[in-house]
């Protein structure tokens, strides 16, 4: 086993475990904390596949900003004695999601593995618009392709993701207000 | 034995997997929000790993994945923070964040 599959295989179990400890919780808090354990976790696996970029932007807005954000929103909400914070829904109805999200993940292994599409040869390019040649720099390469104005690139997407952002901000605010 | 695109397919699977049991069992509503995280991360994970094990010729150097991960993190941190308002604004008029009581658009 070379050194990328141990790293792997260590990273992967600590992020399922974590996220069972999100899951299974009692105590929400808990359950935020492990939260941060996926997210750095994930930004493990991010690094593993060469793209570091995403691994420092998962850390901050991830493993920063969403769960001091969801922290917050806890500290909150919560209701005084009450001990059980994260309570389960019915037993039947967990059985039922146990089901159910058995078979979505049996499906898409069986898509991802032994499936025609799994084995299907890739598509033919059909791509238009010239392409730069991209340097192997990740953080680079990420920045021309979001960026660039005369190659091709996801400036128009990018431009959209920043009225979002922009519309989902003023949106809270205005949501979470105090009203007179 | 080395690493390959079904190794990381199958832990985004499980991840997702483990976020929607959480999404649909939860009854708080910042519990809910947590397993969401999951499943996104998870889809992250698939579509990063694609764009690492894609060779064919234009597209592999467009890191399409990389690109479309940035969007789902963007996206996702919209989410949250609206979520979290929204919580938040239902909690002071209801005094409770647990799902199963919040049936104003209940008719």
């Amino acid at each position: 086993m070379d050194l990328a599959s141990l790293i792997f295989w260590i990273i992967a179990v600590v992020l399922v475990a974590a996220a069972l400890v999100v899951v299974g919780q009692r105590n929400i808090v808990h359950s935020a904390l492990a939260l941060v354990v996926v997210f750095a976790m994930a930004s493990g696996i991010f690094l593993l596949l060469n793209a570091e970029f995403i691994a420092i932007v998962q850390i901050l807005i991830y493993a920063g900003a969403v769960t001091i954000l969801i922290l917050f929103a806890l500290m909150l909400t919560r209701i005084a004695g009450q001990r059980v914070t994260n309570p389960n829904a019915r037993p039947l109805a967990m059985a039922v999601a146990l089901v159910v999200s058995t078979l979505v993940g049996l499906g898409i292994i069986f898509a991802a593995t032994v499936s025609q599409f799994a084995q299907s040869a890739p598509a033919a390019p059909l791509l238009q618009g010239t392409v730069c040649s991209l340097p192997s720099n990740n953080v680079i390469a990420i920045g021309q392709l979001l960026y660039s104005p005369s190659c091709y690139s996801y400036v128009l997407p990018f431009e959209i993701a920043t009225v979002v952002l922009l519309v989902a901000i003023v949106g809270a605010i205005v949501i979470s207000r105090e009203e007179e | 034995m080395g690493l390959t695109l079904t190794h990381f397919v199958v832990l985004g699977a499980v991840l997702f997997c483990i976020g929607l049991y959480g999404a649909l069992t939860k009854r708080n509503a910042v519990a809910i929000l947590m397993s969401i995280e999951i499943m996104l991360n998870a889809v992250n994970i698939t579509l990063i790993a694609f764009s690492f094990f894609n060779h064919v010729k234009p597209y592999a150097n467009l890191l399409t994945g990389q690109i479309f991960a940035i969007f789902i993190i963007t996206v996702a941190a919209a989410e949250a923070a609206l979520a979290l308002a929204m919580i938040i604004a239902i909690y002071r008029k209801r005094q409770t964040v647990d799902v199963g009581e919040i049936d104003m658009l209940k008719w």
